[in-house]
């Protein structure tokens, strides 16, 4: 045969097996486990999320499973940040959103969100607690020890040497090289760097001047684009120190963070310690179903990690479509459950919520309006 | 030289001895080709009014409103530096070599492998800019951080080396370089063309007269084919000023404006920016990309325009 | 001979005349040869570099997986089939709306056209060569924003953006080739009382067939490695979509973009396969550009 008779073959045989490829496609159960508890198999529709890169890896896990169980049913979570989320959702893009920080009344936020979900309610419940993990890659060294004031200074440029003596101070023993530090912060609008940035600012105000907020404050670090990032590019270059959800830290060494007069490590634990021991806030918290904590960053009690986030599921008891309002329903009962919640401990390290909390939450999920 | 006064010859002579009707497959075929041609106006026009109309909103809010909150000056002009900077930087890099290569092909390699060569420097120009953009932060930068360094030891009094050199290799100077791979079959495939149409009389003439090839070169085909590779180069220009992905993925973005071109604080592209910022945006923050996309669109136009005037002049001589 | 040397600078050919071939010009000589040499070599480095990279740390994440099963319900693991064919479906709509329109205008431009709607044409054809990809996604997404409020995410959307730099690509080169076929033939046809409608359906087309289909052929390679316009309109799901009207369609670049950017959890799984899409990619690219040439030699009609 000719050459282009043979061009012919190939690209049909092509276009075949992708066609029999797009007609048996779905994968399915590759989780394996479980099922039942991520609804009963009837949930239909589909809905798409929006938010919190530290929320990732949980989100695609609880997706996972929920779609296993529910085939009908097709969920997206876009990890774009939490300020992305939040704004997806105000404006109506997504169905729910994910975010490290409660909807704020400045600029108007929380009052957007309530007219969003009119005649509804605003749905604003805690479904992700995990630590922010200070991740370094500096050979040689396996344990680093920073005191609040040392870690400000760092991600302040004010110590910009890894044998400084501030940090020779943190780590008596320990051999620091000459290195120059490379601070990594985020570069998109991230609950992360809010969370971070609200604990340096209120443990070690006299270092810390800067506002709290979603955005990194001081120019000229090493900048990268979302959590894995952030982890990428700590991964990359020597020298380099950065915060990220420990979910995503993966090989990285984690540094030690001093709490009152004990060295911290960023586990589940540590950090669901601190949520249990801080109130609700009032302020964030005006609604039936709006339940965002004050997380008490100045802690000095025993087994508790201060650089904690915790991420919220923003949703609405009403939507606009009935099959809409179904599927948001179960995902949220999925993810707020017991059984949700050890899936996301298991894949992305986080600390499950306690049942205390889950207590106060279901109602909110319930309220959902399906159907 | 197909131009609509071949109907005019036979085609109206025809139509004349037939009694002059135009039939009804005629009409509708041309009316088609005169919409398909409306469609593209209108299209165009689509585009402009559209984009107008969205970026608006930005161009007159308060700083206040603005992300940032600064005014959409502010907001814009470190981005449009950013854009100029890296293409720039790509153009000088590219260009020189471009020549060079189409020289090589058309002059120094055997003319039985040129073409094969030719078909090789643009695969450049198939391979997706998001591969460059993989390629650059995962390959290139890495790669390159040894030189960073060592530009910021030896060359660091210049500001351009001012660094401290970055250490993940996510730097200016590396996008620009993937940029200046990513414009070079352009520019080449231009430079080429103009090469190889060079008068051969002149060409031979010189050879005769015992130049040596690269005698011959600099003086016969290089002058000839100047104006065409400047067009071509102009054309390179426009494409790098308009290049997203490469650009998003390589980029540590920290926002000063800055000729430094190794260290980790860069200023963003306007480009890069949209990409970067859209997902996360809405209301007038969606308007403020817009408008910057506008005025990325407003940079290229002036920058092709520029490329074909030359060619338009370089032509009627 | 004596044109050809009046036409040199002065300057130069008396001293081309005067100096023999001394060692020092042949030194330069040698010394540009190697350095237009080294110039190539230095091009082709990135090129090589590039297709073995890709190739090096795509073919780990290449498995029948990767073809045949999508990412729904699965963590970490799962295919892109739905990748693959979203790439397709959006390309192949882009290029039912491209190409009618793109030969369409070029006909126009070639048979028709005279006076300003031409020149109007040629000059905003040009324009649109020059649209930053990312600016045609904006486009598209405002377009539809309007109709279906913001937040809206349709494959339909992406093949609109590319359609708006996949025009004018058509058009130029059909411009081109249709502009090769001599006007001989065209005089023929008319002579025989042919209308000229059907002169341009079965005379020029056919002639100017295998070109029409190379150019086509190389606009398709241009977009279907578009990542930026496709990621403000065409969103990013897990799930086989095979409907261009209805919700979010994923597609071999954006999905690359996604696995590099937001790995998740098993990182390297999602590197992997970041790079097996973007093997694909670079595949289907070589593909078309080969058979556009062959497509080129085998169809060509030889005019005498």
């Amino acid at each position: 045969m000719s050459s282009s008779r043979w061009l012919v073959v190939i690209a049909s045989a092509v276009i075949l097996a992708l066609g029999v490829a797009a007609c048996g496609s779905s994968s399915s159960d590759e989780t394996g486990g479980g099922g039942s508890s991520a609804g009963g198999g009837e949930v239909s529709g589909e809905i798409a999320g929006a938010g919190s890169t530290a929320q990732q890896a949980a989100q695609e896990a609880w997706i996972a499973e929920f779609e296993n169980a529910n085939s009908g049913a097709t969920i997206s979570y876009d990890p774009v940040g939490s300020g992305g989320g939040r704004e997806q959702f105000l404006s109506g893009g997504v169905a729910y959103a994910g975010s490290d920080a409660a909807l704020s009344t400045e600029e108007g936020e929380l009052e957007k969100a309530e007219k969003r979900c009119a005649p509804g309610d605003l749905i604003e419940v805690p479904d992700y607690i995990s630590p922010i993990a200070i991740i370094y890659n500096l050979p040689g060294v396996e344990e680093l020890k920073l005191s609040p004031e040392t870690l400000a200074k760092i991600f302040a440029q004010e110590i910009t040497s890894w044998n400084d003596p501030a940090i020779a101070k943190d780590n008596e023993g320990v051999e620091l090289p000459d290195t120059r530090i490379t601070p990594v912060n985020r570069s998109d609008e991230s609950g992360t760097t809010e969370n971070f940035t609200e604990y340096l600012s209120e443990v070690v105000p006299s270092v810390w001047k800067f506002e709290v907020s979603g955005d990194w404050p001081v120019k000229g670090g090493e900048a990268a684009s979302g959590t894995s990032g952030v982890v990428e590019a700590v991964t990359a270059g020597e020298g380099t120190i950065g915060y990220a959800d420990a979910s995503q830290a993966g090989e990285l060494s984690s540094a030690q963070v001093k709490v009152g007069s004990e060295w911290a490590e960023p586990t589940p634990e540590a950090a669901a310690k601190v949520l249990e021991e801080s109130p609700l806030d009032k302020e964030l918290s005006p609604g039936k179903y709006t339940i965002a904590y004050e997380l008490d960053r100045k802690t000095e009690s025993e087994g508790t990690y201060p650089i904690v986030l915790t991420s919220y599921l923003i949703a609405c008891t009403k939507y606009g479509s009935a099959s809409e309002a179904e599927a948001v329903k179960a995902y949220a009962e999925y993810v707020v459950s017991p059984e949700g919640q050890e899936l996301a401990a298991e894949q992305a390290g986080s600390a499950p919520l306690s049942s205390a909390l889950t207590k106060k939450i279901m109602p909110a999920v319930e309220a959902i309006e399906a159907g | 030289m197909a131009s609509v006064d071949t109907t005019t010859n036979a085609g109206q002579l025809l139509a004349a001895a037939s009694g002059g009707r135009r039939r009804l497959g005629d009409r509708v075929f041309s009316r088609t080709a005169v919409l398909a041609a409306l469609t593209i106006l209108i299209l165009l026009a689509g585009v402009a009014i559209f984009l107008l109309s969205e970026g608006l909103p930005a161009l007159t809010a308060s700083a206040a409103e603005l992300p940032e909150g600064k005014s959409f000056i502010d907001y814009a002009a470190p981005l449009a530096f950013g854009t100029v900077l890296a293409a720039t930087l790509a153009a000088l890099v590219a260009v020189p070599l471009a020549v060079a290569v189409a020289l090589f092909i058309t002059h120094v390699a055997p003319p039985r492998i040129a073409l094969t060569l030719g078909y090789l420097v643009d695969l450049l120009a198939a391979i997706p800019s998001i591969i460059y953009g993989l390629w650059g932060i995962f390959v290139l930068g890495p790669k390159m951080v040894p030189v960073m360094k060592w530009l910021e030891a030896k060359l660091g009094f210049i500001p351009i080396f001012e660094g401290p050199a970055s250490v993940t290799g996510r730097t200016m100077l590396v996008a620009g370089l993937v940029l200046a791979v990513m414009i070079l079959p352009i520019v080449s495939a231009v430079a080429r063309e103009a090469f190889a149409q060079s008068p051969r009389r002149l060409q031979e003439g010189a050879q005769a007269l015992g130049a040596t090839r690269w005698e011959m070169i600099r003086m016969t085909v290089l002058p000839f084919g100047r104006s065409s590779v400047i067009s071509g180069a102009m054309l390179g220009l426009g494409r790098a000023l308009g290049e997203t992905m490469a650009v998003t993925i390589i980029l540590s973005v920290s926002g000063a404006v800055t000729f430094n071109l190794i260290s980790q604080a860069n200023p963003s592209t306007i480009a890069a920016n949209i990409a970067l910022d859209f997902p996360e945006s809405s209301g007038i923050a969606i308007n403020a990309l817009i408008a910057t996309g506008l005025v990325l669109f407003a940079i290229t136009l002036v920058t092709n325009m520029a490329a074909r005037w030359i060619i338009a002049r370089q032509e009627g001589e | 001979m004596e044109s050809s040397v009046q036409n040199l600078p002065q300057s130069s050919s008396s001293r081309l005349l005067a100096s023999g071939l001394g060692w020092r010009r042949r030194g330069v000589n040698t010394v540009m040869t190697v350095l237009i040499a080294g110039a190539f070599v230095l091009a082709m480095i990135p090129l090589f570099s590039l297709v073995f990279e890709v190739a090096k740390r795509g073919i780990p994440g290449l498995s029948l997986e990767f073809f045949t099963e999508d990412a729904r319900g699965v963590v970490g693991g799962g295919g892109a089939s739905h990748a693959i064919m979203g790439t397709l479906i959006i390309t192949g709509v882009a290029s039912v709306i491209s190409v009618p329109i793109g030969i369409m205008a070029a006909i126009y431009l070639n048979e028709y056209g005279t006076g300003r709607l031409r020149r109007a044409l040629t000059f905003f054809v040009d324009v649109m060569t020059g649209i930053p990809s990312i600016v045609a996604g904006l486009f598209a997404y405002a377009l539809f924003e309007i109709f279906f409020g913001p937040g809206i995410r349709l494959g339909v959307m992406g093949s609109v953006a590319l359609s708006l730099l996949m025009i004018p690509i058509v058009i130029r080169s059909a411009e081109e080739v249709l502009k090769i076929v001599p006007d001989h033939l065209r005089e023929a046809s008319y002579a025989l009382g042919t209308p000229k409608w059907k002169t341009i359906t079965k005379v020029v087309l056919p002639t100017a067939f295998a070109g029409l289909v190379t150019g086509v052929m190389i606009a398709i390679a241009r977009i279907v490695g578009e990542t930026a316009p496709l990621l403000v309109t065409t969103g990013v799901v897990d799930s086989m979509n095979t409907d261009p009207f209805d919700g979010r369609m994923q597609n071999l670049a954006v999905y690359a973009y996604n696995e590099y950017r937001s790995p998740g959890v098993m990182k390297q799984a999602a590197y992997d396969k970041a790079w097996a899409a973007a093997l694909t990619l670079i595949a289907i690219v070589m593909i078309l550009n080969v058979a556009a040439r062959l497509v080129y030699r085998r169809y060509k009609t030889e005019i005498r």
